[in-house]
């Protein structure tokens, strides 16, 4: 900036930049300065696509909250409401409704991408632990506002949910107590969840800074796992290659987005939660949303006390619950549990294979999940819970230890340019 | 072959998967000493609360008939006679029973009223108000900003008159229901005799194998000339059901026609755009090229 000084516009960002360098900070986050590995295949469109997602999320969220009344005599009208009277209330709902589904949709993606390619590892531990905490988030998001519409499966999701801390020994009942607000399920509950609803979301926001601010400090990894040369051949500017590759992606989900929301606004939920809420008749099957059909199934995987001489030490309720919150507080873990210096699947032959393993058995307690806990759908669970353990403890650890991987290139253009 | 050398891991794993499946299935077939039905998860749920689950009836429910809508499709529509008609038959039979919540009187421009015709139709109902200055609640011919007057005061007015079973309101049931539309369908038209060998828990139903239970507290709602519609369309049992259905798939989801319409030029719109947006991409992409 010595020497020649900027006029008009420029000079003004000159000014601003000079007192809070904000132009210099998004420069190097999504501008011409981020230098970027030249090789991100489309899997790594799937991060920015999360927070598109969440912003849609924001802003529907925000316009539905104008209308909608957080009572329980009133919520489930307030939402017909905003359906039928309200301008567009109908697309604003139907937008909310389907985006948390392909919410999750996307971040799982970007979850299983980190998985395949190795992105946990050093040093990008607190990288993928934060995007844990924001898919822990998520979940407590999306739970509380599968609640707000207070139909018949919003009601007793709740109730069964809230009910898993009475498997906590001695004070269960009093936290169950304390959570809803109230004995059973009711507008105390209704009324907290709205307002940890509307807040979630920015604690969310919090988090994903927090996230891209990892990103941003050790660089984004890619498909070959190798570190990057900065400024070198192996690096392209953000902007203009990856802002127009972004916005492709976007254009590409957003195509799907509408097709669900214009043609199939309620494939995705259950013909029961039109039902408004009605504490005196429990639905035959209380099932979940599908995301999070896997985590229900390890919560019913667990059919048997764990008894010394007959006392017994933890019961099958807790163990469920104690599992299905583990399968997840696993994960962060994860860098520490798979120590193979080499990051990216595509040189580790084994790992490549399990991986493969992994993804079918989530799909395998996803169906699980979605069964009535009968018959063969009881062992089949079980035994994708404990495959699910196994995979990340065991199976990670001897991997790391004794998987003869491939060689790797000495340089990320080398598989580029051939 | 290209394909195979590529995705052999996939397929290895998938495989792998599966044989690792069918033997663990053996294996924990042998470890779970306890049947697990007496333990799940969700039996001590509901056991904590004291609720029981409703009983899961091992019969196999009818699939409900599948029928050609106007409503269905991407360019799906409301067939807008077929609307009034079945608003005649919910007016006639289904209101002596069945609230509708959620529709006012205004709503009937929607379905081809005029503003006269809508406004003659809310002040044949009367209309509970108030209260007046004196605090007294009083009648009065409904106007377009009500919404249909239910039949019974309370849901416990409506089951002590209906057998022990308030009838559910019906402004959502399109929705409320799997496969909604052809479920409404096939359950008014599909009273048949029971066979001999069925036991009815009760006496006061009637035997119905759509309805989840086969047993619906409902009597058979329709009989061939039951109403005498406006537009001289014979009131069969079948053209009666049609007709509700379609009112209350519109009642159920007014907005149809609009989100469809709007749908369209969205996905087109969003489709040229993520065209522009690829062909930019390769444009700016190809500056990399040595």
């Amino acid at each position: 900036m010595a020497g020649k000084k900027n006029t008009g516009i420029k000079g003004i960002i000159d000014w601003i930049d000079d007192r809070l360098p904000i132009f210099t900070l998004m420069d190097e986050y999504v501008g011409p300065a981020y230098q970027t590995p030249r090789n991100l295949n489309y899997w790594w469109n799937f991060g920015s696509l999360a927070g598109f997602c969440l912003i849609v999320q924001i802003i529907t969220g925000i316009i539905l909250a104008m209308h909608y009344n957080p009572s329980a005599a009133g919520a489930f009208e307030s939402v017909e409401h905003i359906m039928r009277d309200v301008n567009y209330g109908w697309l604003m709902r139907y937008i909310h409704s389907n985006g948390s589904s392909l919410f999750f949709l996307v971040v799982y993606i970007h979850v299983f991408r980190g998985l395949y390619y190795g992105s946990y590892k050093a040093p990008r531990e607190l990288l993928w632990m934060l995007g844990l905490l924001i898919l822990v988030l998520m979940m407590a998001t999306a739970f509380m506002g599968y609640v707000l519409p207070w139909g018949q499966m919003s009601y007793w999701a709740a109730t069964v949910i809230t009910n898993f801390f009475t498997a906590i020994p001695g004070i269960g009942e009093w936290i169950v107590e304390w959570l809803r607000g109230s004995f059973a399920v009711d507008n105390s509950t209704l009324n907290r969840f709205f307002s940890l609803h509307y807040l979630f979301p920015f604690l969310i926001v919090g988090v994903v800074i927090l996230h891209i601010w990892a990103l941003h400090t050790k660089g984004s990894s890619n498909p070959t796992g190798i570190d990057v040369k900065k400024g070198t051949a192996d690096t392209i500017p953000f902007h203009p290659f990856y802002s127009i590759k972004d916005l492709f992606g976007i254009g590409v989900f957003i195509v799907v987005f509408a097709v669900f929301v214009f043609y199939f606004p309620n494939l995705m939920s259950h013909p029961d939660n039109y039902i408004q809420a009605n504490p005196m008749s429990t639905p035959p099957h209380i099932v979940p949303e599908w995301y999070f059909l896997p985590f229900y199934a390890i919560l019913r995987a667990f059919t048997m006390d764990i008894s010394v001489f007959g006392v017994t030490l933890i019961d099958a309720k807790l163990l469920g619950v104690l599992a299905m919150f583990g399968s997840i507080i696993l994960l962060f873990f994860l860098p520490w549990i798979d120590k193979s210096k080499v990051r990216s699947a595509t040189f580790r032959p084994l790992y490549r294979i399990f991986f493969w393993v992994i993804v079918a058995d989530l799909f395998l307690l996803g169906v699980a999940g979605a069964m009535p806990a009968e018959g063969l759908w009881i062992y089949l669970g079980q035994f994708g819970t404990a495959y699910y353990f196994l995979h990340f403890t065991v199976i990670l650890y001897l991997l790391g230890k004794y998987e003869k991987t491939r060689p790797l290139p000495t340089s990320i253009s080398e598989p580029v340019t051939k | 072959m290209d394909f195979l050398k590529k995705n052999i891991d996939k397929i290895v794993g998938i495989g792998a998967f599966l044989i690792l499946a069918l033997f663990s299935f053996r294996v924990v077939l042998f470890l779970t000493f306890s049947p697990p039905e007496e333990n799940s998860f969700m039996a001590t749920a509901y056991e904590g609360l004291g609720i029981e689950a409703a009983p899961v009836v091992d019969r196999p429910v009818e699939h409900p008939r599948q029928m050609e809508w106007s409503f269905d499709g991407r360019f799906g529509h409301f067939d807008k006679a077929a609307v009034r008609r079945g608003l005649q038959v919910y007016r006639e039979v289904c209101s002596a029973c069945h609230s509708l919540d959620l529709i006012a009187f205004r709503n009937l421009t929607e379905i081809g009223y005029s503003v006269g015709a809508a406004k003659a139709i809310a002040a044949s109902y009367q209309i509970t108000a108030g209260p007046d200055r004196f605090g007294d609640m009083y009648e009065r011919p409904g106007i377009l900003a009500d919404t249909f007057p239910a039949p019974f005061d309370n849901p416990a007015a409506a089951a002590i008159s209906n057998g022990g079973k308030a009838p559910p309101d019906l402004s959502l049931m399109a929705k409320a229901r799997a496969d909604g539309p052809n479920y409404i369908h096939s359950l008014l038209t599909g009273y048949v005799d029971a066979p001999v060998d069925f036991v009815p828990n009760s006496d006061t139903t009637t035997y119905n194998p759509y309805f989840d239970t086969w047993e619906i507290v409902m009597p058979p709602p329709l009989f061939d000339g039951f109403v005498e519609y406006e537009d001289g369309t014979e009131a069969s049992v079948e053209q009666m059901s049609k007709d509700v259905t379609n009112f209350l798939m519109w009642t159920a989801e007014p907005n149809l026609e609009a989100r469809l319409t709007m749908g369209f030029s969205v996905v087109l719109y969003s489709l040229v755009l993520t065209l522009l947006l690829f062909l930019s991409m390769k444009t700016i992409w190809r500056r990399l090229k040595p």
